[in-house]
């Protein structure tokens, strides 16, 4: 079992490459590594989403509220440094994970005790979170001159040949990868969605696991929601609208289950990358802005195609509840 | 509507009795107050904000005058529908309109005609007979030649040009690059070169991403023309991100208070866009009129709006305003106060 994931994962690795290859076939200047830079500080928000999106469907779950999250955070943090520019941005780091959570606790709660589908759950709560957003700031933008400038300079920060942004996303991927090959918690992620019936005997509260990952998520989610701001500079109602769908299809071309207990830290990066070389490319080949949606679209199917080859567990069982 | 009637006559008895013309305006703005549906594109909006801005400053200035401001909360045209039949159903009086989408609002818009409520659109227009009357903020003309007097100014009258728009199916969008495009072959725009159009569907990150491809995909563009707000600010970013404030400039339509930043920074030179407040105030004036003396306001008609002068509607009753305002260093952060 553990070989053939490890194969896809090698398999999706080849199918990044080639699409990387081809995208420097028709635009050498795409492979330089000052482009590179770019690509993974564009990236990095989307796999730092994804890694938390892939603990709540490794549960048998779904969050649909992240990009909502994601805007409620960054609009708070925006105005309290609007409000308090002298605070600097510890803050703002420290503060945006803690909302975020609070909001992904709020979802894992419903799940958790209220045992509410997530789909329903965080498809109420994207309303919610996206609402808030009108109601925090009244309509209003927050614009870049009305942020200080530790706010936006922090995940610009050059280290090392990369941003902070994108550091990161290594430093997540790296915790990512050892918390869940490493630690019992870890390993009780797959258990709970793998097989709830037999966690359960097991003595694992698949309920509690399914809590954990939301708070997880929504912790990211609110991270993400400071570094979007500060990145784009800019704070409005509609930040990251439909972004979710962005995160969950990197999840699935990485290969993680929808139903449940499958997949690997590694090939949530992969697809998280292979969706950013997409987007990146697309542009810069000169692709008619017609087609641009099409053909990035197809290029996800035949992905997910070539990738989900001898993947035989059932869809289904993402409406099923997630307990014995 | 009889109540009306009969209070208009009081009025004209009035009149005729020997009372002042002041008179008869008072018994005007004792009955009951026009109520004027404002409906903008969406809310939270800062450009729809300063348009009921100066909106509400025309009510104050006619007396008798209520806006209720309002509009979906995405740009979409199903969510306009929602809040026309909202305003149908409080009774409005008059109703004016941005539309997110000139057709699919028509039949609502139709309906509210048919129940004698006066109708009219503002800054995007609604299908013909959907609406008595259309006020452009400026006309497709000016703007385009307005974006390219502004690039031409910042790279100094010749190099090569980008232009980063909206989505590729955004009708205003594509008819001032329609224009920009005529202007380019004529002789006093001959240095400029316009080389690509990218489109940044409005989103930060997208607008974000197209115009880091745009920078390296034309390493020696000097220039990017963006007409749209959203697409504007983000281009700003991802130039300054690039390090190149000040070798590629950018400049298009947006609102001081989202450019203030980027003007100090150096990257954007001098925007322009139309004076929304003016805009709002002008709506309100003509929209107040249709109420009061249906007459007067209609296609071929020119119409007084208070401060702002005089405005012509041709026969398709189709009205502009004048050529957007250019702001720069040195007035953008008194604007940027007000919207």
């Amino acid at each position: 079992m553990r070989l053939h994931k490890i194969d896809r994962d090698v398999g999706l690795f080849v199918i990044t490459l080639l699409l990387l290859g081809g995208v420097a076939l028709k635009f050498p200047d795409f492979i330089t590594p000052r482009s590179l830079a770019d690509l993974l500080d564009d990236t990095a928000i989307l796999v730092l989403l994804a890694l938390g999106q892939m603990l709540v469907l490794l549960t048998r779950a779904v969050d649909l509220s992240v990009a909502a999250n994601l805007a409620l955070t960054g609009m708070l943090v925006a105005l309290l440094n609007q409000a308090h520019p002298g605070w600097g941005v510890l803050p703002v780091v420290i503060l945006s994970p803690l909302i975020g959570a609070l909001l992904g606790a709020f979802n894992g709660v419903l799940v958790w005790k209220l045992k509410i589908p997530s789909i329903v759950v965080t498809l109420g709560t994207l309303s919610v979170y996206r609402g808030a957003v009108y109601v925090a700031s009244g309509g209003a933008w927050v614009n870049s001159n009305q942020m200080s400038e530790s706010f936006l300079g922090f995940i610009r920060t050059q280290m090392l040949g990369l941003t902070v942004l994108s550091w990161l996303a290594v430093v997540g991927v790296i915790l990512f990868a050892l918390a869940l090959r490493l630690s019992v918690t870890g390993r009780n992620f797959y258990a709970a969605g793998g097989n709830p019936g037999a966690a359960t005997y097991a003595g694992i509260d698949v309920g509690w696991m399914q809590f954990l990952a939301f708070t997880a998520s929504g912790a990211i989610a609110g991270l993400a929601g400071y570094l979007w701001v500060s990145r784009f500079a800019v704070a409005y109602t509609d930040v990251a609208q439909g972004f979710e769908l962005q995160v969950i299809a990197a999840c699935v071309i990485g290969g993680v289950s929808i139903s449940g207990g499958v997949g690997t830290v590694a090939g949530v990066v992969l697809g998280a990358l292979f969706l950013g070389i997409i987007k990146n490319a697309l542009p810069l080949v000169g692709v008619s802005p017609f087609w641009q949606m099409a053909i990035s679209g197809l290029v996800i199917t035949i992905a997910v195609i070539l990738n989900a080859r001898g993947d035989h567990s059932s869809p289904r069982r993402i409406l099923e509840e997630a307990r014995p | 509507m009889q109540r009306r009637r009969l209070m208009a006559g009081a009025a004209a008895l009035l009149t005729m009795a020997g009372t002042t013309l002041a008179g008869a305006n008072l018994a005007m703005a004792a009955d009951k107050p026009v109520k004027l549906g404002l409906v903008a594109k969406s809310l939270g909006n800062g450009f729809f904000d300063a348009a009921n801005k100066g909106a509400n400053e025309a009510a104050k200035e006619l007396g008798g005058v209520e806006i209720i401001y309002t509009g979906p909360t995405t740009t979409t045209a199903e969510g306009q529908i929602e809040v026309l039949n909202a305003l149908i159903a409080q009774r409005v009086d008059a109703i004016a309109i941005s539309a997110n989408d000139p057709d699919a609002v028509a039949p609502t818009l139709k309906k509210a005609q048919a129940r004698g409520i006066k109708v009219m659109s503002f800054d995007s227009g609604v299908a013909e007979d959907a609406r008595t009357v259309h006020l452009a903020p400026s006309s497709d003309a000016l703007i385009g030649e307005a974006c390219l007097n502004l690039i031409s100014d910042a790279i100094g009258g010749s190099g090569k040009i980008a232009i980063l728009s909206a989505t590729p199916t955004s009708t205003n969008q594509n008819v001032w690059i329609g224009v920009m495009k005529k202007d380019l072959a004529e002789d006093r725009f001959k240095g400029l070169d316009l080389v690509t159009i990218a489109y940044g569907d409005d989103l930060a990150d997208k607008s974000y991403r197209e115009t880091q491809a745009l920078l390296k995909q034309h390493p020696d563009i000097q220039g990017i023309i963006s007409p749209t707000t959203i697409g504007i600010v983000a281009g700003a970013k991802a130039i300054e991100d690039q390090g190149l404030s000040g070798k590629v400039w950018i400049t298009g339509l947006g609102l001081p208070s989202e450019l203030e930043g980027h003007v100090k920074s150096g990257t954007v030179k001098s925007f322009a866009i139309w004076n929304p407040i003016d805009l709002g105030y002008s709506t309100a004036q003509i929209a107040v009129q249709m109420v009061r003396t249906p007459d007067a306001v209609g296609p071929g008609k020119t119409v007084k709006v208070g401060r702002v002068g005089e405005i012509a509607f041709d026969d398709k009753g189709l009205g502009a305003m004048a050529k957007p305002f250019t702001y720069d260093k040195s007035n953008v952060e008194e604007f940027a106060k007000i919207f």
